[in-house]
C-alpha cells in the first residue's frame, strides 16, 4: 500500500473513524492493526521480517530489563550487607552482562537488516575481484531501515536505563510498525512515541484540521512539484547529458528530494496529528543552512541524531577510543592527537550513514564527502573565525548569508547527485564536465523542454516552489496550518484549493510511478 | 459560528463542483480525434428500440452499416462496437444494453475470442468510460482492469485524464455536457480507399487454443441470450490482414462450439469473394478493416440472412420508426457523399 493510493486514504479514514468511535482503551488495538494492514498491503511477504524484529525487539529488552530489575533488587537487599566498593563491582559486573546481551540483541536486529540490503553487494565486490559466488536476489522488506533502526536504539535506551522495556508485547509490535512512519520515518525514540501511542485520545477538531493541512501540504509538495521534476531528472540522468545539465541537475534533484521527502514526512506526521500524537520534525528548513554541519542539522534530523547518540558518541567516549586518544596525543602530537579521534568517529558514523541510505559504493562515497566537508570546515574553522573578525560587517550582512545559504544548497545538491547516477566514477567524471562543457546556451534554448517536460509543466514547478518557500517564510514564527486553524474559512479554502491544485497538477496514476517516494528504497 | 460553517459548507460544495467540472473538461471528447471513443455513449441518446444488436471490436463496426439494413430490409439494429472489445467487455454490453431493450437477434464477432486477459488501458477507457454506471459497468471496470487500473478512476475521470489540463481545446469546452453524434447507429463511417497489396499469412501460434475466459464469457453470453429468448449469431468479418489473422486452429475451435450448442456461426473470409468485396476498393487500410463501400455490401448480404434465416422482422409499415429511420438515412448519405 503506497501512501499516494486511494486504498491508503480509505485505511486512514476507517482508522481516525474506529480510533475516535471505539473506547478510548482500545485505540492502541485500532493502531496496531491498522499498522498491521498497512503493511500486509504494502507487501505480505515481508511480515515475517517485521514480526521477527519485533520479537528480537521484545525478548532482548524484556531480558535486559529483568536482569536490570534483578541487579537493583539485589543491591537495595544487601545495601546494609555491601561496601561500595562491592557494590560498585557487582553493578560493574551486571552492566557487563546486559551489555553482551545488548551486542546479541543489536547482532539479530541488525544482521537480519546486513543479511538482507549488503549480502549482495559484498558478494558482487568479491565477484570484482575474481570469485565466482552466485549473487542471491533477496527480497529486501518495505520500510526496513527504519523500523530495525528504531528498535535497536529501544533496545540501548533499555540498556542505557533510559526507560523501562515494554511489557506487553503487542504494544511494543505498535511501536515497531507504527504504519504512518514505517516507510520513510522520522526514526522516532520510544520515550518520546510510545506513550503517545498507548495514551487515550480524546476527539480534537484542532488536531484533525492541523493534521488534514499537513497531509495535503505533503500530496502537494510530493506529486505537483517533486514527482513532476523528477521526470526531467531521469531524462537528464538517462540521457547522460554533460556540462550546464549537470549543474541543472544538482538544483532539481534537490528540489525533488526535497519535495518528496518532505512532503512524505508532512503526510507522515499529519496522519499522526490527527490521531492525536505529535511526531519529531525531520526537517527544519534545510535549504536556509549556511554550512554543512548546520545542514545536517536541520535535514532528516532524526537519522542525524539516532546517529549522533547511538554511534558518534559512544565511539568518542569508548574505552578503545580513549586508548587510542592517549596513544595518538603522545606519538602523533597533542593538537593532532586532540582531533584524531572526533575524526575517526564521524568517519565511521559518516560511513554507517552512507550504509545506510543504500548498499553501494555511491551511498558510502556520498557518506564519505560529507563527512570529508565537515571536517574540513572543522578544520578550517581557524580561517572563518580570522575572517568574521577581520570582516564583521560582511560576514554579519545578509548578501553574506544568503551567499552561505546558496553555497550550501549547490554544495548539498552535488553531493546528492551520487545518488541520481549510482556510479561514482561516472558522477565524478560528470561533475568534471561542469567545468570542460559550457552547454547552458543549449539547456536554456529549448534544452530544458526536452528533457520530458514542456513549458507548462515547468510553470507548474516554478510557482509550485514559489509557493513552498512563500510557505516557509510565513511559517517562521507559527506553522502556517497554526494560523488556517484559527479561521476556519480560510481553512477551508486553502485545503479545498490544494486538493484541486493536486488532483488537476499532480503527477500521478497511469504513465507515473509517483507512489515510489525516494527514501522508501531504504 | 453558523455563518463560518456555512460559508465551509458553500467553499467544500463549490470545491466538489470544481472537482466534478474539471473532470468533464480534461476528459477526451472524441469528437475530431478518436471518434471511437464517442461510439459507446451515443447508445443512450437512441429513442426506439432494435430488433438487431452487434457486439465486437472494430471488425464489427467498420463492417456492418445499420442505415443500409434498414434502408434495404426494414431491419432496426445498433452496432455497440469499440476497438478491441474484449469478451467480457461485449459481455457486459449486452447486460447494459438489456436494462433497456431486448433485441431480437445478437450478432458477435469471434476475433476476440483470441483475448484472454486484460489488454489496453486505453481501450478500456474507451469502451467502458461511455458507458452508464451500473452493476454492468462495475462488472465490465473490474474484469478488464490492468494492473495500473483503478476502479476510482472511472468514479472519478479527473484522476485519470488530469494531465490533459496542459491539451486542452476549444474542443473540450464546447463539447463539454452534449457532443455531436459520430456514428451511424454505432458504424463509424470511413470512405477512404487504399486497397489490400500484402496478403501473408499470421505468425505461427505458440499455443492454437482460444483462452478459458474467453470461453467462459462466451457461454454467459449464450445463456444470457437464451434466458431472454434472442437468437445468438456468431460471426467473422470477411477481414484476415495478416496482423489480425484468423487462424485454421480458432476456426475449427468455433466452429466445434457453435455446432456443440447449436448456434449459428458464419465466417465471412471464404464468402467475401461471393458478397462482392473488392479488396482494391472495399477497404480503407490495406485491408484490415472494410471501407463504407464494403460494409455496405456484406450487410446486404447479411441482411438477407437475418431476414430469411433469423426472421428479422421488416419494420417499414412502422411510420413512427420509420420516421426516425429516414433522419438517420438522411444524415448517412449526407456524410457518405461528402455534404
Amino acid at each position: 500500500m503506497q501512501f499516494v493510493s486511494f486504498e491508503f486514504l480509505l485505511l486512514i479514514a476507517l482508522t481516525l473513524l474506529l480510533y475516535y468511535t471505539l473506547p478510548k482503551k482500545k485505540q492502541w488495538w485500532v493502531l496496531l492493526a491498522a499498522s498491521y494492514v498497512f503493511y500486509f498491503f504494502a507487501g505480505a511477504e515481508c511480515l515475517l521480517f517485521i514480526l521477527y524484529t519485533t520479537a528480537v525487539t521484545y525478548l532482548f529488552g524484556v531480558w535486559m530489563q529483568r536482569r536490570a530489575d534483578a541487579e537493583n533488587a539485589y543491591i537495595e537487599g544487601q545495601r546494609d550487607l555491601l561496601s561500595k566498593e562491592e557494590r560498585k563491582g557487582y553493578r560493574a559486573k551486571e552492566k557487563k552482562k546486559r551489555f553482551r546481551i545488548l551486542v546479541l540483541g543489536l547482532f539479530l536486529g541488525f544482521g537480519m537488516l546486513a543479511i538482507l540490503k549488503y549480502t549482495a553487494f559484498v558478494l558482487s565486490g568479491f565477484n570484482r575481484f575474481g570469485a565466482d559466488l552466485s549473487v542471491p536476489d533477496l527480497l529486501l522488506p518495505l520500510g526496513i531501515s527504519f523500523y530495525t533502526f528504531q528498535s535497536m536504539g529501544y533496545l540501548i535506551d533499555v540498556y542505557r536505563g533510559r526507560g523501562r522495556a515494554e511489557k506487553n508485547p503487542l504494544r511494543l509490535a505498535l511501536f515497531v510498525s507504527f504504519f504512518p512512519q514505517l516507510l520513510q520515518g522520522p526514526i522516532s525514540r520510544f520515550g518520546d512515541l510510545a506513550p503517545q501511542l498507548y495514551a487515550e485520545h480524546s476527539f480534537d477538531k484542532s488536531n484533525l484540521t492541523a493534521g488534514l493541512s499537513r497531509v495535503v501540504w505533503g500530496y502537494f509538495k510530493k506529486l505537483v512539484v517533486a514527482d513532476t521534476a523528477m521526470i526531467a531528472v531521469k531524462s537528464i540522468v538517462m540521457g547522460s547529458y554533460e556540462g550546464s545539465y549537470v549543474f541543472f541537475l544538482t538544483i532539481l534533484y534537490s528540489i525533488v528530494i526535497y519535495g518528496d521527502f518532505t512532503g512524505g514526512i508532512d503526510i507522515t506526521i499529519g496522519v499522526s496529528e490527527m490521531l492525536g500524537i505529535r511526531l519529531r520534525e525531520n526537517f527544519d528548513r534545510p535549504f536556509s543552512s549556511r554550512s554543512t554541519k548546520e545542514f545536517w542539522n536541520r535535514w532528516h534530523i532524526t537519522m542525524g541524531t539516532w546517529f549522533t547518540d547511538y554511534v558518534y558518541y559512544p565511539l568518542s567516549v569508548c574505552k578503545p577510543m580513549q586508548r587510542f586518544s592517549k596513544w595518538s596525543r603522545v606519538h602523533l602530537g597533542n593538537t593532532v592527537g586532540k582531533h584524531l579521534p572526533v575524526y575517526l568517529a564521524t568517519i565511521v558514523t559518516w560511513f554507517l550513514t552512507g550504509l545506510w541510505h543504500g548498499a553501494g559504493w555511491n551511498f558510502i562515497v556520498w557518506g564519505l564527502l560529507n563527512c570529508f566537508i565537515i571536517l574540513a570546515s572543522r578544520a578550517l574553522q581557524p580561517l572563518w573565525d580570522l575572517w568574521h573578525k577581520r570582516a564583521p560587517r560582511i560576514s554579519a550582512s545578509r548578501p553574506w548569508a544568503i551567499w552561505q545559504a546558496t553555497r550550501t544548497f549547490l554544495l548539498m545538491g552535488l553531493v546528492r547527485s551520487l545518488d541520481c547516477y549510482a556510479n561514482v566514477p561516472k558522477t565524478f567524471r560528470l561533475w568534471g564536465t561542469m567545468l570542460t562543457r559550457w552547454n547552458v546556451g543549449e539547456l536554456l534554448s529549448g534544452g530544458i523542454l526536452r528533457l520530458g517536460l514542456d513549458a507548462a509543466d515547468w510553470c507548474v514547478i516554478v510557482l509550485g516552489v514559489a509557493v513552498m518557500f512563500a510557505v516557509s517564510q510565513f511559517s517562521k514564527t507559527e506553522p502556517l496550518r497554526y494560523r488556517l486553524n484559527k479561521r476556519p474559512v480560510l481553512w477551508t479554502l486553502a485545503i479545498t484549493l490544494g486538493v484541486i491544485v493536486i488532483l488537476l497538477f499532480g503527477s500521478y496514476g497511469i504513465g507515473y510511478n509517483a507512489g515510489d517516494f525516494i527514501y522508501t528504497q531504504f | 459560528m453558523k455563518k463560518k460553517q456555512i460559508a465551509c459548507l458553500c467553499i467544500l460544495l463549490v470545491g466538489g463542483m470544481l472537482v466534478w467540472l474539471a473532470g468533464l473538461l480534461v476528459t477526451p471528447k472524441y469528437m475530431s480525434e478518436n471518434r471511437e471513443g464517442a461510439l459507446i455513449a451515443e447508445y443512450y441518446n437512441e429513442t426506439t428500440p432494435h430488433d438487431v444488436l452487434f457486439l465486437g471490436d472494430c471488425e464489427v463496426y467498420e463492417s456492418f452499416t445499420p442505415p443500409t439494413l434498414w434502408e434495404q430490409y426494414g431491419i432496426t439494429s445498433y452496432i455497440r462496437g469499440t476497438p478491441q472489445q474484449l469478451v467480457w467487455q461485449s459481455y457486459y454490453l449486452l447486460k447494459d444494453t438489456l436494462k433497456t431493450e431486448t433485441p431480437k437477434a445478437v450478432v458477435f464477432n469471434v476475433y476476440a475470442m483470441r483475448y484472454g486477459e486484460p489488454q489496453n488501458e486505453a481501450y478500456n477507457r474507451i469502451t467502458l468510460d461511455g458507458m452508464r454506471w451500473s452493476g454492468a459497468k462495475l462488472g465490465a471496470i473490474h474484469a478488464s482492469m490492468t494492473e495500473e487500473e483503478t476502479v476510482i478512476s472511472y468514479v472519478l475521470p479527473l484522476l485519470r485524464y488530469h494531465s490533459r489540463w496542459k491539451e486542452l481545446t476549444e474542443e473540450d469546452v464546447r463539447y463539454l455536457i452534449k457532443r455531436e453524434t459520430v456514428s451511424h447507429n454505432g458504424y463509424l463511417m470511413q470512405k477512404g480507399v487504399r486497397p489490400m497489396e500484402v496478403t501473408l499469412g499470421g505468425v505461427p501460434l505458440d499455443d492454437p487454443d482460444l483462452p478459458e475466459r474467453a470461453w467462459e464469457y462466451l457461454e454467459k453470453m449464450r445463456l444470457l441470450c437464451a434466458e431472454k429468448g434472442i437468437q445468438l449469431i456468431l460471426i467473422k468479418s470477411p477481414t484476415n490482414f495478416w496482423g489480425y489473422h484468423w487462424y485454421d486452429e480458432w476456426e475449427e475451435q468455433i466452429s466445434s462450439y457453435a455446432k456443440e450448442k447449436n448456434l449459428s456461426y458464419y465466417n465471412f473470409i471464404p464468402l467475401a469473394e461471393e458478397i462482392g468485396i473488392d479488396w482494391s476498393r472495399d477497404t480503407y487500410d490495406g485491408g484490415a478493416h472494410l471501407n463504407v463501400y464494403g460494409a455496405e455490401k456484406l450487410t446486404a448480404y447479411f441482411g438477407k440472412i437475418l431476414q430469411e434465416k433469423f426472421g428479422i422482422a421488416d419494420r417499414r409499415s412502422d411510420a413512427a420508426l420509420v420516421a426516425v429511420w429516414n433522419e438517420k438515412l438522411d444524415r448517412y448519405y449526407r456524410e457518405r457523399n461528402g455534404e
